[in-house]
């Protein structure tokens, strides 16, 4: 199969602007005739629904949450990025795609980074207005901060609720349009299959998760904005409910899954504590400004922490490895995030893990804590403190910087990080890869669209902190609402989509018959054993590092856990009711399928970029080792059941960037 | 609520003045003088259709809310712990509604005959609250319900500041803290006369 | 260190069936959270084939507002601040019994256990909880200096999760601090002036016809907000109320 990915001609910085100008239109008149559906509503989503409301369209919004408000969005800490260089300090709409690119490992598409690098701004204008509390200046002013990974302050926050913000604005946004009339909301619905006429997408099969009914929705294209896969692992920073199935019913119906196999981890998240646990909690990326990752060096130390006989604080320093400081001097304890990650679970790997389960390095404060203390003391006059008066007045530093995130660590540890040092370990927190998608965000399918985590088209092989906000706001607000009248300009005279026609009864009976199917295993295992089992393969063999050997082998257990989940897994309840565990279990079956997929992908790259490393693609110093001339393309996989999956590609050209090592040390 | 609330504080402060020249060993001269000057104000009359309307204003209003609240709180909690909640926040209706009672006796005792039925000429009144606190029954009664109102008073005096919104950095604690004392001194006030005059008149 | 608990949980089939409480006993690790906790009771329940206990959950990181129990009579339990997800079991002592309750409102009726439906919050703040900016009409962000005071305290009441405690732990069964969060975030700032009067007449209209209860500031609400939201912003809800009623001649 051919991708095109419909990128305008003309020079970089024109693209969009001239594509923009030239775009075919849908008259206002014809806006009211067409229908659209929007599966999700994070921040693409109920921005896109809004935002195309707004114009006239009939809207329909799906959620399986009871609120549009509840989507995943909201928990993003940090901030979103923006080229506006209200600092003054050389930030650049050039910049931003620079960084992006170049942060994405060279694996992302030059003009669609550029156009969310040029539409940033207005992201930052469309907030303001809505009233997102941006902090601000002593002025009165927009305030920013840095975030790793660049040298320019473009991030805007609102404290550390930066996600949950800018979702209220896009959920309230969404209100608006509810209230009058334009949008339909349908919380507690949930897409369990994708409905393609003529080879066109119109419309969607739900399930009222209060009432098990299954419900056929139909309309002139379907906009999908249904976040990422990171739950295939179990554990991760996702939200419990977050899933794949909408992305996955639609490669069902066949949508292309481009590079399945990059996903983000994240270096400071707290370790799990036992086999009990749910998911895992993310620590602010800024803690690295301030904290130094070590673990003891000898294995006896090692064993007496475990143990409980010797606590991390008494260890000397001659006894601490530092080995971010060590093995990348120049950038030390702030090298970007799957550096870091790679490098705790090499020194965990080697048995220097500090908690029970050996998997957790020390985040120290206690250097700060100090270093502040004196300098706080300097300030306010206090000749030669003795050492308490320097502790307390550098934990007050320290509290006034990353309280909250203190806090939030003692409550979930029962840990006072202030007094003993952090433990983190690296965790799953967002896919790179997504629904294969051109310039105007459509899919392979016609009249099928995908934005923000679902789909894959801006972060290449590694996403910079503070650039998932941008990106799904980008989609929603501004792109999507014109990109989708190349599509619409075509459907005027298309009349309303009947949902009786038989492509609707058939993808209904078909959902019906795997829901059945699902209930009537009627084995001896629950969903959550199948899923924590599939994570646990995913997460050593299509994890942190990755082998030849490994996946091949991950991919065989993958396809048997598959049909033993078909064989024995047990659903309580019925389908014609509420039924949370019915909803899971449809949602880990389809992981089981996704996960076999990016086995494949994470083997057929034979390199190691961004979040994808492969243990035989390395330097000699243990770094990552990219294969420019070979896989500089996009891999855009086509599931076939009962076979393996087809690999498309799609090549990258970079025409304004040159292609370098990135180097840390 | 506030606004009949604050009223009706406002004529507390009225009342308990006169009430207290009671104490003072004149004879009830003062209070003679007082009580004549109330009953003789074109002004006051006026005050006081106002005050009567506020009382029930004040009540039915309670009521109301006290059903369309119990309404909204569905089915009732096998726990139930309020944290922050005060026993006065939580029981204004009950507070309110002893309060109520107290009020329909204190008023049978002295309002009915001074303006209903004029069997109390205004001159016999000073002699008639001394005697009716010389009982010890209603000396208990007078004080215990005087109980009652400082924890109505507790809650209602700053609540009603916050229900007009007005509420400000600055001076709320102020409101807070005359709000305890008000609602600690006029009910004390209220309970000494009956007390002092059991045992020293 | 391991700890065991009888759990007294709130059972009920649906929304028209009448629920009783159910016993169980649980065997679990201090370290866990409190959905943990049910997750391992819901696993046993699975195991033996019963029905699992039906409750609302997502993030797990205390932000999405999904979460919410009412936990020995306190809604999100014993800790100050903090939602049921972010509550570990070292809260708890061993052989402790712990009474599990769904919110109780009239207008959060239970769809299952200890599951209830939130969506009246929906329907009130699209009464009027928002700016009426379109997509691309926005002036530069910088247009618009705005205090860093203001900014702060309009933050405070935008923490505000929707999980819907205030409600529960309110005797009346009231919506004013998620109403009052929602007017105060967005009246405070300039953007949100334009249409404040309007929006907070038309909101409590709807708060009212979703069958909430009326504030008598006993302030239960602020003690269980997990994002501690003071009332303070019902008194500005309040403030703005007579404002609109009395002093604005717009009818919204």
């Amino acid at each position: 199969m051919y991708l095109d990915a419909n990128i305008p001609e003309g020079p970089l910085e024109e693209k969009w602007i001239n594509y923009r100008s030239k775009m075919n239109l849908v008259a206002p008149n014809n806006k009211r005739r067409i229908n659209i559906i929007v599966v999700g509503s994070g921040l693409a989503g109920a921005s896109a629904a809004a935002t195309l409301g707004e114009l006239g369209y009939n809207v329909k919004c799906f959620t399986f949450h009871d609120s549009a408000r509840r989507a995943h969005s909201i928990a993003a800490q940090g901030g979103i990025n923006a080229a506006k260089n209200y600092q003054n300090d050389g930030d650049s709409v050039y910049r931003l795609f620079y960084d992006t690119i170049k942060g994405g490992d060279y694996r992302s598409r030059e003009a669609n980074v550029y156009r969310l690098a040029e539409v940033s701004t207005e992201i930052i204008d469309q907030c303001v207005a809505q009233g997102v509390p941006f902090a601000r200046e002593y002025g009165g002013l927009l305030a920013n901060r840095s975030f790793g990974g660049v040298q320019v302050s473009r991030t805007f926050y609102a404290r550390g609720q930066t996600g949950q913000q800018l979702l209220l604005g896009a959920y309230q946004a969404l209100a608006r349009q509810t209230s009058l009339g334009t949008v339909q909301m349908y919380p507690r619905h949930e897409m369990l299959d994708l409905v393609v006429i003529d080879g066109k997408a119109r419309g969607i099969i739900a399930r009222n998760l209060l009432t098990g009914a299954l419900e056929r929705h139909a309309a002139h294209c379907v906009v999908m904005a249904t976040g990422g896969y990171g739950n295939v692992y179990y554990l991760s920073t996702n939200a419990m409910g977050c899933n794949v199935t909408a992305a996955w019913r639609a490669v069902k119906r066949g949508a292309l899954m481009a590079n399945p196999c990059y996903v983000q981890i994240h270096p400071t998240c707290i370790p799990v504590s036992g086999d009990y646990q749910s998911k895992l909690t993310l620590m602010s990326e800024s803690l690295r400004n301030d904290g130094r990752v070590w673990v003891p060096k000898k294995k006896e130390d090692v064993e007496a922490i475990r143990n409980g006989q010797l606590k991390p604080t008494q260890l000397s320093e001659e006894d601490r490895d530092y080995f971010l400081e060590r093995r990348y001097p120049a950038f030390g304890n702030l090298v970007p995030r799957d550096v870091a990650s790679r490098a705790s679970k090499a020194m965990c790997d080697e048995g220097h893990g500090v908690n029970i389960s050996g998997l957790a390095v020390y985040l120290d404060f206690a250097d700060a804590i100090k270093r502040y203390g004196q300098s706080e003391a300097g300030s306010r006059g206090i000749s030669s403190p003795d050492e308490d008066t320097i502790m307390r007045l550098g934990e007050g530093v320290i509290e006034k910087r990353y309280g909250n995130l203190f806090e939030m660590y003692e409550k979930i540890t029962g840990e006072d990080p202030y007094k003993t040092p952090m433990k983190i370990y690296p965790a799953i927190h967002y896919t790179m890869g997504g629904l294969w998608v051109d310039y105007n965000l459509e899919t392979n399918i016609p009249g099928l669209f995908a934005l923000g985590e679902c789909n894959f088209s801006d972060h290449g092989a590694n996403r910079l902190g503070a650039s998932a906000l941008m990106q799904g706001l980008a989609d929603g607000y501004f792109i999507i609402p014109y990109t989708i009248g190349q599509f619409l300009s075509g459907e005027i005279r298309t009349p309303a989509i009947d949902p009786d026609l038989s492509e609707f009864k058939e993808a209904e009976r078909d959902t019906r018959t795997r829901l059945e199917r699902l209930m009537n295993v009627n084995g001896s295992q629950s969903v959550e054993s199948f899923h924590r089992r599939l994570g646990l393969t995913m997460w050593d063999f299509c994890g942190m590092s990755r082998s030849a050997e490994g996946l091949t082998n991950a991919k065989e257990v993958v396809r048997s856990l598959r049909d033993e989940f078909w064989n024995d897994v047990y659903v309580p309840g019925k389908s014609d009711q509420f039924n949370p565990e019915l909803e899971k279990a449809a949602r880990v079956a389809d992981f089981m399928e996704l996960g076999e997929m990016m086995i494949e992908d994470a083997k057929h790259r034979e390199e190691s970029c961004g979040g994808h490393f492969r243990e035989e693609y390395q330097t000699g110093e243990g770094e990552a080792l990219r294969n420019d001339d070979d896989f500089a393309y996009v891999a855009a996989w086509q599931w076939l059941d009962g076979k393996d999956s087809i690999l498309h590609k799609e090549a990258l050209h970079f025409d304004n960037v040159e292609l370098k090592t990135r180097s840390y040390k | 609520m506030s606004l009949t609330g604050l009223f009706l504080i406002l004529f507390l402060i009225v009342h308990l003045t006169i009430n207290f020249t009671v104490v003072f060993n004149d004879d009830g001269m003062l209070f003679g003088e007082l009580v004549h000057m109330m009953e003789s104000s074109p002004l006051i009359k006026v005050i006081s259709y106002v005050l009567y309307l506020s009382i029930l204003l004040h009540i039915i209003q309670a009521y109301l809310l006290y059903l369309q609240n119990r309404k909204a709180k569905g089915q009732k909690y096998k726990i139930s712990t309020r944290a922050n909640a005060t026993f006065a926040s939580k029981n204004m209706t009950l507070l309110g509604s002893l309060i109520l009672i107290f009020l329909i006796i204190h008023l049978l005792d002295f309002f009915y005959g001074l303006k209903i039925s004029h069997t109390l000429p205004e001159e016999a009144l000073y002699d008639e609250v001394i005697h009716v606190y010389k009982k010890p029954g209603y000396v208990v009664l007078y004080t215990v319900s005087m109980i009652f109102l400082a924890l109505h008073l507790s809650q209602g005096f700053q609540s009603a500041f916050q229900t007009l919104g007005l509420n400000h950095r600055k001076y709320t604690p102020i409101i807070k803290f005359l709000g305890l004392v008000y609602s600690i001194i006029i009910p004390l006030g209220f309970a000494i006369i009956p007390v002092y005059v059991y045992f020293f008149k | 260190m391991h700890m065991k608990l009888t759990l007294k949980i709130w059972r009920q089939e649906d929304k028209d069936s009448k629920g009783k409480f159910e016993s169980y006993e649980v065997k679990i690790n201090e370290h866990m959270s409190f959905l943990e906790m049910l997750d391992v009771l819901n696993q046993e329940l699975i195991e033996l084939k019963k029905d699992p206990v039906a409750f609302e959950h997502d993030c797990r990181e205390g932000i999405c507002g999904a979460c919410g129990l009412v936990i020995n009579g306190r809604p999100h339990g014993p800790l100050q601040g903090t939602t049921t997800c972010q509550l570990h079991m070292r809260h708890f002592k061993d052989g402790q019994t712990v009474w599990i309750e769904p919110y109780r409102a009239k207008a959060f009726p239970v769809i299952k256990d200890l599951v209830v439906d939130r969506s009246s919050f929906d329907r009130i703040v699209q009464a009027g909880g928002f700016i009426s900016v379109g997509t691309g009409q926005a002036p530069d962000g910088n247009t618009i200096p705005i205090e860093s005071d203001v900014v702060e305290k309009s933050m405070d009441a935008a923490a505000c999760i929707g999980c819907g405690s205030c409600v529960a732990a309110c005797p009346n069964g009231a919506a004013m601090l998620f109403t009052a969060a929602k007017v105060s975030h967005l009246g405070l700032l300039p953007q949100g002036k334009i249409e404040h009067h309007g929006r907070v007449a038309t909101m409590v209209r709807q708060m009212d016809k979703e069958g909430f209860g009326n504030c008598s500031n006993i302030y239960a609400c602020e003690a269980e907000c997990p994002k501690e939201i003071s009332v303070d912003t019902i008194a500005y809800l309040n403030r703005s109320y007579f404002g609109s009623t009395f002093m604005s001649d717009l009818s919204p």
